[in-house]
């Protein structure tokens, strides 16, 4: 035992040495495939849309070699066509306000109506969640187009709302709703409303209702219950859905083409504009850094407001 | 004081129905360790959410010192309850919960803060008032739970078996404590448990329920010494049952013929028996053995199990049946009976009891 016990050291913290460059190796090994991924499909494309907003616009589509800040400066102010003076783009800027208001606006619908949706198929029996989650599902698999035509369909001059409006003799001239704010935030809201019921039922799924007896027990009325107890818990699934909801609205390009015309133009449309008829790749790209950007910013924002009134709860 | 008056609660309908409570009528005095105690579904859990306002009775009445209980939502009962689950709010700190229901109530931020340290000393939580429940043990969460229910001085606390999640030392410290709580506090505890040791320690009084009905009202000694009827003394604790005769019987005494043709005054539940065939019940330690030739009832020993405090006799009786003699262990006393051994089992006046049905 003893013999064993003075062995020199040194050849098994050379074996160990070996033994970690191995496992460094290994590891590295199996994080190359999503590496790889992140580097061509994520980082890739985002570094040329990069690259894009410094050149010069082709005369056709397409970018010419050529560096310019041109294309940034077009982002927020505009040169007067006669005058020649700097001003605030106020179309861009209008499109951008546009953009983030009917997304804060749907995402808020989303909430109003997805929470006591998903609140309702929380508390069914657990045989009949599935079904009405089925009904919340279905929608998703008909294309997006599809049921975009759909609102069209319901909220046009000549349609169904209207149509029943006027049979009812409420009104006597159809409501214009096409081609207004409403219709985006209508279409914008049916189309997005799963991805907020789903991670809101997700938490409340989990949620133990007997605090529900627990807060009326403790003199807590239906109102001090769902802002004491049950909001603050499900919290959770209402910031995820509150993003999921909300990213996707500000790049929407199906919704507020079918539904705003050119007339109420978002974000994702002027970008494609500007890849399409407006041959100005560069613009293009430097609006889409934008959009990024004010994602990632509201996020910040979002989650850090989230975060400090949780923080305020302890204080 | 909370009168129950024949309160009967049927979940479902039709072929599906089924009744919860079937016209229980109790009256819980004030300051009252009152025990509502059965086996699981016999009732005890509904009949406590009734009083919490968590279910609506079909029929019945609830009344707190006068007052119609049933009118009001939970949230406006003078009435908090110990759930079973604890159900702390997992967001809030220990001393957030406890200050919870003061909060709802509307008390002044001080107010809620003296009462809030005033429980965590009550229950002796003072240094953890700033964790999350999360972070608590199972012992220490029950007590924050009691401490969140006594904190707006209920005219009444309801606790739905707390104890039955704690191992079995911690109970054991628990039931004292709660006992201590309800004396220091001066609340009106009811307490529903399908634990007859934990219901014969801490109680008052005790009602025990089967079927949805009450079957016997009574302090733990009454319970344990004179059960009317079979279920109750099945119930709690170990029984001897016998079939005899009842011969006579005024008021409580009566006179019984054991299969044994050996004649003794037993007890009977005030009204009610008639003579006839009865059963007599008759408790392990209440009983005791005899040289054949003597005692009441002869037998031949069957088995001696040793329980370290005590020790079991099994006796199969001549007139048929088994008999057990539970008798306490002295350390100067050494037995000399052995399975086989001709013996008599004897008891004293009064001792049995005879059952309702």
């Amino acid at each position: 035992m003893a013999e064993t016990a003075s062995v020199p050291p040194a050849p098994p913290r050379d074996l160990a040495a070996a033994r970690r460059r191995e496992e460094r190796r290994t590891r590295a090994l199996l994080l190359a495939p999503a590496m790889a991924i992140l580097i061509f499909a994520a980082s890739g494309p985002l570094l040329i849309v990069l690259a894009y907003s410094f050149l010069t616009p082709g005369d056709y589509g397409g970018v010419v070699w050529e560096f310019s800040l041109k294309a940034w400066f077009n982002v927020f102010a505009e040169r007067d066509f006669f005058t020649g003076e700097i001003e605030l783009a106020d179309a861009h800027l209008s499109i951008f306000w546009r953009s983030i208001k009917l997304s804060l606006m749907t995402t808020a619908l989303c909430l109003l109506i997805g929470f006591p949706t998903a609140y309702f198929i929380a508390t069914r029996r657990r045989e009949t969640r599935d079904f009405w989650m089925l009904l919340i599902i279905i929608p998703f698999w008909t294309n997006l187009l599809i049921r975009t035509f759909a609102i069209m369909e319901l909220i046009r001059n000549e349609g169904t709302v209207n149509s029943f409006l006027i049979w009812a003799g409420l009104i006597d001239s159809p409501i214009q709703m096409m081609f207004t704010e409403f219709a985006l935030l209508v279409g914008m809201a049916y189309v997005y409303l799963p991805l907020m019921i789903l991670p809101v039922y997700a938490s409340l799924e989990r949620f133990d209702f007997r605090l529900v007896e627990a807060g009326y027990d403790l003199y807590a009325g239906r109102w001090q219950v769902l802002r004491r107890i049950i909001l603050p818990i499900s919290k959770p699934g209402v910031v995820a859905g509150s993003i999921l909801v909300f990213v996707p609205c500000l790049g929407a390009y199906v919704t507020p083409r079918v539904l705003g015309g050119g007339k109420q133009m978002m974000l994702g449309n002027f970008i494609e504009l500007q890849f399409g008829q407006g041959r100005n790749w560069p613009l293009g790209a430097a609006l889409a850094l934008a959009l990024l950007v004010i994602v990632m910013v509201a996020l910040m924002v979002y989650v850090r407001a989230v975060g400090r009134e949780e923080g305020g709860q302890h204080g | 004081m909370i009168e129950i008056d024949r309160v009967t609660k049927v979940f479902g309908s039709g072929n599906a129905a089924f009744r919860a409570l079937d016209t229980v009528s109790v009256t819980i005095r004030q300051n009252e360790f009152f025990t509502l105690l059965g086996p699981s579904g016999c009732g005890k859990t509904t009949l406590l959410r009734v009083m919490a306002g968590f279910v609506d009775p079909t029929e019945g009445a609830v009344t707190l010192e006068g007052q119609d209980l049933l009118r009001l939502a939970p949230y406006e009962r003078p009435v908090n309850t110990v759930f079973q689950s604890y159900a702390l709010f997992p967001h809030m700190t220990v001393a957030e919960n406890i200050g919870f229901g003061l909060e709802m109530q509307g008390k002044p931020k001080s107010e809620v803060r003296r009462t809030v340290s005033d429980m965590l000393e009550l229950v002796r939580m003072s240094e953890l008032a700033d964790r999350r429940t999360s972070e608590i043990s199972g012992g220490q969460q029950q007590r924050v739970a009691l401490a969140r229910a006594l904190a707006p001085r209920p005219r009444v606390l309801l606790l739905d078996e707390p104890l039955s999640a704690l191992d079995f030392k911690l109970r054991k410290d628990m039931q004292l404590e709660l006992k201590r709580l309800q004396s220091e506090t001066g609340i009106t505890f009811v307490f529903v448990t399908h634990d007859q040791e934990e219901a014969l320690t801490m109680s008052d009084r005790i009602a025990v329920m089967n079927g949805g009905a009450i079957r016997q009202i009574g302090s733990p000694r009454d319970i344990y010494d004179h059960p009317a009827e079979r279920f109750v003394a099945d119930f709690i604790g170990d029984t001897n049952f016998l079939e005899a005769e009842l011969l006579r019987v005024a008021g409580e005494e009566a006179e019984i013929r054991l299969a044994s043709g050996a004649e003794v005054a037993a007890r009977a539940a005030a009204g009610g028996a008639q003579a006839g065939p009865v059963t007599v019940a008759v408790r392990p330690e209440h009983a005791d053995l005899a040289p054949e030739g003597e005692g009441l009832l002869p037998g031949r020993l069957d088995d001696v199990v040793y329980f370290g405090t005590d020790t079991h006799f099994h006796i199969a009786l001549d007139a048929g049946g088994r008999f057990v003699v539970r008798r306490q262990n002295q350390p100067e006393r050494t037995e000399t009976r052995a399975p086989g051994d001709r013996v008599a089992v004897r008891f004293g006046a009064g001792v049995g009891q005879v059952l309702r049905d």
